[in-house]
């Protein structure tokens, strides 16, 4: 198996269908599958056993993606965002290697070792670079051969490569598109950035279903609505805050609902509530899909479908209702399992740790190898599931809160928190307590800033808030108001961020 | 008689059509055309389906026996059949996933 049998098969079922940019004068799936074949060549004739992209969307993203699979090199996108010792580092681990980049990024670049860089505009005028272009199919058909490294984006500890293998992700698309399933008019937006794992799914996914790929560099909620009425974009995949700052546009501009997206499609970490109700009403026909998958699980291992979104949010029946905050079922070809410290497999509605087998599950580092207990896969991430299958993540492990003996999802509190009028954004923590190990500390964002709250009113508020909602544990001992959250750049709360700063309000020796 | 395991892949020697193993175990009589079909980038394309074979393979189509037991995905179409120990193949229904990425 290998990536590109994906793609000589659309070429061969589409070629003259537009694969990624613009209707007019984009680039085909034929142009796509040549330009690969260049690529190739040129990688072949590297030294280096890597092709590293470290550079924001643009065509050369699934063109160096292809390429590498068709030279037998993994293809491993870099987080170009990271301070230059930090990106550096990664890219020298990557080493030896040839890097596609940006003018500012082959500076950057420029003291690793045995790293070769072309800029994008050098790679697009000419990908073969003077090689005689690959034309026959002579990739490797091994499907142990690494197609993809990515570094997990580290909000705990140093980062690491995960692997992913021409298996993993063959099976993973074979698993869940259906080739040349979309019609010739749909158009997919990808606004995640190429080194997060839905920037490489999203390639796959569009090449093989035959939807035009529209990419979109720099995130901004006004720029994504003028480019979906622009484009004619039928699907969307967004993180939580950008469907936050989607929905903030578009009440900025009055609310007028956005009828030409078909699917949108959410994951990438938790989504408030709050969010995820205003936008079902400003895509009123849309159909929602919220996606939950890990860099190690190939992308999507379980959804939640449109009709469970609108169920949800017509039902009157609390468990239905409840389902909006699930992340849906496993794929099929999936199995997830809860388990608790002890390994034991727990029952409907039981929280423990989510584990979860199947072909497209790599678990496996290039720094510690594989993860898998019998295929098994420990996410890290806590959860349960109901009596109907429905998936719930509570959060990372290292997240939870531990007040006593009592373990505290973070999501839960921050829900109710979100409900508070005056809260725009909202973060539950713990930090030491010399009682009762941990307490917690709710650190809250106004949604008018301009206004100072008399000392202690919003403090006693949200506490009460709190003790009506959960259990009197969940109460937090301190309310911390601040002008905005630190996320990373793929929308997921940096925790152990907030956890440093706010540390300080914990006892010392707790 | 050919082995199934998921990811192997066979081509027909009398029309274009080439499969890839997505489901199966276990040996098999597999045709196209109503000749055995080989290994991929084996054999040659000689001679044409037999007239009781001739309905042709779809390109990105899933193919697999009333058991259930074997899927083949047609990753090169033709105009020749395929079948296991002769019976043919039938077309599996389309995934209704909807996208999430």
């Amino acid at each position: 198996m290998n990536l590109m049998m994906l793609l000589e098969m659309a070429a061969e079922g589409l070629g003259d269908r537009v694969a990624v940019g613009p209707l007019e004068n984009g680039m085909t799936y034929r142009q796509l599958y040549e330009q690969a074949g260049m690529a190739a060549a040129q990688f072949r004739e590297t030294d280096g056993d890597t092709v590293v992209l470290c550079d924001e969307s643009s065509p050369a993203v699934p063109i160096s993606l292809f390429g590498a699979a068709w030279a037998g090199m993994p293809y491993a996108p870099l987080n170009y965002r990271l301070p230059d010792d930090d990106l550096s580092s990664l890219a020298q681990r990557n080493a030896p290697g040839v890097a596609i980049t940006d003018a500012a990024g082959s500076v950057r670049l420029s003291g690793v070792d045995r790293l070769e860089t072309l800029t994008r505009q050098q790679f697009l005028e000419d990908p073969a670079n003077g090689a005689a272009p690959c034309t026959a199919p002579d990739w490797s058909m091994d499907p142990d051969d690494i197609a993809v490294l990515l570094f997990t984006s580290g909000t705990t500890g140093a980062p690491k490569s995960a692997v992913l293998r021409h298996k993993h992700l063959v099976s993973y698309i074979l698993g869940s598109v259906e080739f040349m399933g979309a019609g010739a008019d749909e158009a997919t937006i990808v606004s995640v950035p190429p080194y997060h794992v839905a920037g490489v799914s999203a390639m796959l996914s569009a090449v093989y279903a035959g939807r035009r790929i529209v990419q979109l560099p720099k995130f901004d909620p006004d720029d994504w609505i003028d480019t979906v009425e622009r484009e004619g974009v039928t699907h969307a995949m967004v993180v939580p805050t950008m469907l936050a700052r989607i929905v903030g546009a578009l009440d900025a501009r009055g609310g007028e609902p956005l009828l030409g997206v078909r699917t949108l499609s959410y994951g990438g970490g938790r989504m408030p509530l709050p969010v995820i109700t205003r936008a079902l009403e400003l895509f009123p026909i849309t159909s929602f899909v919220n996606a939950y998958g890990l860099t190690e699980t190939s992308s999507t291992i379980a959804l939640l479908g449109p009709d469970d979104h609108r169920l949800a949010q017509y039902s009157d029946d609390p468990s239905e209702q409840r389902r909006l905050g699930s992340v849906g079922r496993a794929l099929p070809g999936v199995e997830l399992s809860i388990r608790d410290d002890a390994g034991t497999e727990l029952g409907a509605g039981e929280p423990g740790e989510i584990f979860v087998r199947g072909e497209q599950v790599s678990g496996e580092y290039l720094e510690a190898g594989s993860l898998l207990v019998d295929g098994w896969f420990p996410t890290r991430d806590g959860g349960f599931i109901d009596e109907a299958g429905y998936l719930f993540v509570q959060g990372r492990n290292d997240d939870v809160i531990i007040r006593g003996a009592e373990n505290m999802s973070p999501g839960e509190i921050e829900d109710v928190l979100l409900t508070h009028p005056g809260v725009s954004d909202a973060a539950a923590i713990g930090v030491p307590d010399r009682q009762w190990g941990e307490k917690v500390v709710a650190v809250i964002v106004l949604a008018d800033q301009t206004t100072q709250p008399a000392d202690g009113a919003i403090e006693s508020e949200i506490q009460e808030l709190v003790r009506q909602r959960l259990r009197s544990s969940r109460v937090p001992a301190h309310v911390v108001l601040v002008d905005e959250l630190p996320y990373n750049d793929t929308g997921k709360l940096l925790r152990r961020e907030l956890r440093e700063r706010h540390g300080h309000l914990g006892d010392s020796d707790g | 008689m050919v082995e199934l395991k998921p990811g192997a892949r066979f081509q027909s020697t009398v029309c274009k059509t080439q499969v890839i193993v997505v489901k199966g175990d276990g040996e098999a009589e597999l045709t196209c055309g109503g000749t055995a079909m080989v290994a991929a980038g084996t054999g040659e394309i000689t001679g044409e389906p037999a007239p009781d074979a001739a309905e042709g393979t779809l390109l990105g189509k899933r193919y697999s026996n009333p058991e259930d037991t074997v899927e083949l995905l047609a990753t090169k179409g033709g105009s020749g059949s395929i079948a296991i120990d002769g019976a043919a193949l039938s077309v599996a229904e389309a995934k209704t996933l909807p996208a999430s990425d």
